[in-house]
C-alpha cells in the first residue's frame, strides 16, 4: 500500500483481525498502536498570545468543539500537555518564555504555529523592532495554519493533519520524498 | 454649579499665573502646559483643590517633536475628574539631551508603569521613579524606537508599490 495513502485515510484501529472460532486475533505493530493512542489525546497548552487565542477558544467551545477529535484536555502546565499551539504573534521578549515552555514539555511533544504571525510574523514581517519572523526561530514546527486569524475549521484540520502525522509514524524527512 | 472648562484654566492662572500658557480646547478637552519643573506642583494642585478634583490619571505617554528645538520630547498627562466627570490634558516638555521629568508615582500609583512604558519607548528620564528599566521591550533594547528618527516604514519593502496592484508602479 502506497504510504502517502496511509497519511491521508487513516485507518480506525492499526490492525487486522484474524478471525478464530468463538472471535478473532487482532495482529498489529506496537508502534502502531502506540501512536494510534498519542493521536488520539493530544493535550494543548493553554497558550495564547493575541487574536488567534480567540479563534482557538472558540474551537475549544460548544459551536466547533474540538473535544469531538481528543483535544478537549487543555492543560495549564508544559509538564502535562502534549501539543503546544502557538496562537498568536511572538515577540522578542516572548521568544525565551516559548522557548522554556517547550523544553518544559515532556516528550513526546509537537508544535502548531496558527496563523501568519506564528507562522512568519505576518502582518509584522515589515517595519518591526519587536517581532520574531517566525516562532520556528524559536522552536521546531509540526503543522502550520495560513489565515489571519484561521478559522475554526482550519484550526481542526491541522490538529487532524497533526494525528495523522503522528499515526503514520514518520519523519518530516519522511513525509517531505514521499517515502 | 458643576466644573467647566473656563473655571479650571481661571483657577491655574490665578494659581500658577504666567507659570501655566498654551490653553487650547480641542473638542472641548482643556489643555495646557507648563514648564517641566513645576509638573509635580500643578498635578498636585489639580488634585487636592476641593473644586478640581482632577484625582484619576487616565494615561500618562509622550510625543516626539524632532523639529522643536529645546523641548523635542512632549510628556502629556490626562486626568479625570470622576466626581464632575469631565477631563483635562496636561503637557510638559523637555529637550530629548537632557529628558528628565519629576516622576508623578507619589501622587498616582497607575504612573509607576505608565512611566516605565513612556521611559521604554521614549527615554525620558523620570527622576525618583522607583523602578525605572524597561517593561514591553526586550531589556537589551540599546534605543527607544518610537523616537522619530526611526522611520515608519522600511524604505527597501516592495510589497506596497502599486505595481502589486496592477496598476503602474516603479518595479520592473
Amino acid at each position: 500500500m502506497n504510504e502517502n495513502e496511509t497519511i491521508t485515510q487513516p485507518e480506525i484501529f492499526p490492525g487486522v483481525v484474524h478471525p478464530t472460532a468463538g472471535g478473532g486475533i487482532l495482529i498489529s505493530s506496537i508502534d502502531d498502536v502506540v501512536n494510534w493512542a498519542r493521536s488520539n489525546s493530544l493535550w494543548p497548552l493553554v497558550f495564547g498570545t493575541s487574536c488567534c487565542a480567540i479563534e482557538m477558544m472558540s474551537t475549544a467551545s460548544a459551536k466547533y468543539d474540538w473535544s469531538r477529535f481528543g483535544f478537549e484536555v487543555a492543560r495549564a502546565t508544559p509538564r502535562q500537555a502534549d501539543v503546544i499551539i502557538i496562537a498568536g504573534t511572538i515577540v522578542n521578549k516572548m521568544a525565551p518564555v516559548l522557548k522554556r515552555l517547550y523544553d518544559q514539555m515532556a516528550d513526546p511533544k509537537w508544535v502548531i504555529a496558527m496563523g501568519a504571525c506564528a507562522t512568519s510574523g505576518g502582518p509584522f514581517f515589515y517595519n518591526t523592532y519587536s517581532v520574531v519572523k517566525g516562532a520556528d526561530h524559536v522552536i521546531p514546527v509540526d503543522v502550520y495554519i495560513a489565515g489571519c486569524p484561521p478559522r475554526p475549521e482550519a484550526l481542526l484540520h491541522a490538529l487532524i493533519t497533526l494525528q495523522q502525522k503522528i499515526k503514520s509514524g514518520l519523519t518530516r524527512e519522511q513525509i517531505r520524498s514521499g517515502i | 454649579m458643576s466644573l467647566t472648562n473656563n473655571k479650571i484654566k481661571e483657577k491655574l492662572v490665578e494659581k500658577f499665573g504666567e507659570s501655566v500658557f498654551g490653553f487650547e480646547e480641542n473638542y472641548e478637552l482643556l489643555t495646557f502646559e507648563a514648564p517641566k519643573e513645576i509638573n509635580l506642583k500643578v498635578l498636585q494642585f489639580l488634585y487636592d483643590d476641593e473644586e478640581l478634583n482632577f484625582q484619576f490619571m487616565t494615561d500618562l505617554c509622550a510625543a516626539h517633536y524632532p523639529d522643536n528645538i529645546g523641548k523635542e520630547l512632549a510628556v502629556v498627562y490626562h486626568l479625570h475628574n470622576l466626581k464632575d466627570n469631565i477631563r483635562l490634558r496636561f503637557k510638559v516638555y523637555t529637550s530629548i539631551q537632557k529628558p528628565d521629568v519629576y516622576t508623578a508615582t507619589q501622587l498616582f500609583s497607575a504612573a509607576n508603569w505608565m512611566e516605565r512604558e513612556t521611559y521604554d519607548f521614549y527615554g525620558v528620564n523620570f527622576v525618583g521613579h522607583p523602578n525605572l528599566k524597561r517593561i514591553l521591550n526586550v531589556d537589551e533594547m540599546d534605543y527607544f524606537p518610537l523616537r522619530k528618527e526611526y522611520p515608519l516604514e522600511d524604505q527597501t519593502r516592495l510589497d506596497k508599490d502599486d505595481e502589486m496592484f496592477g496598476r503602474g508602479g516603479t518595479i520592473v
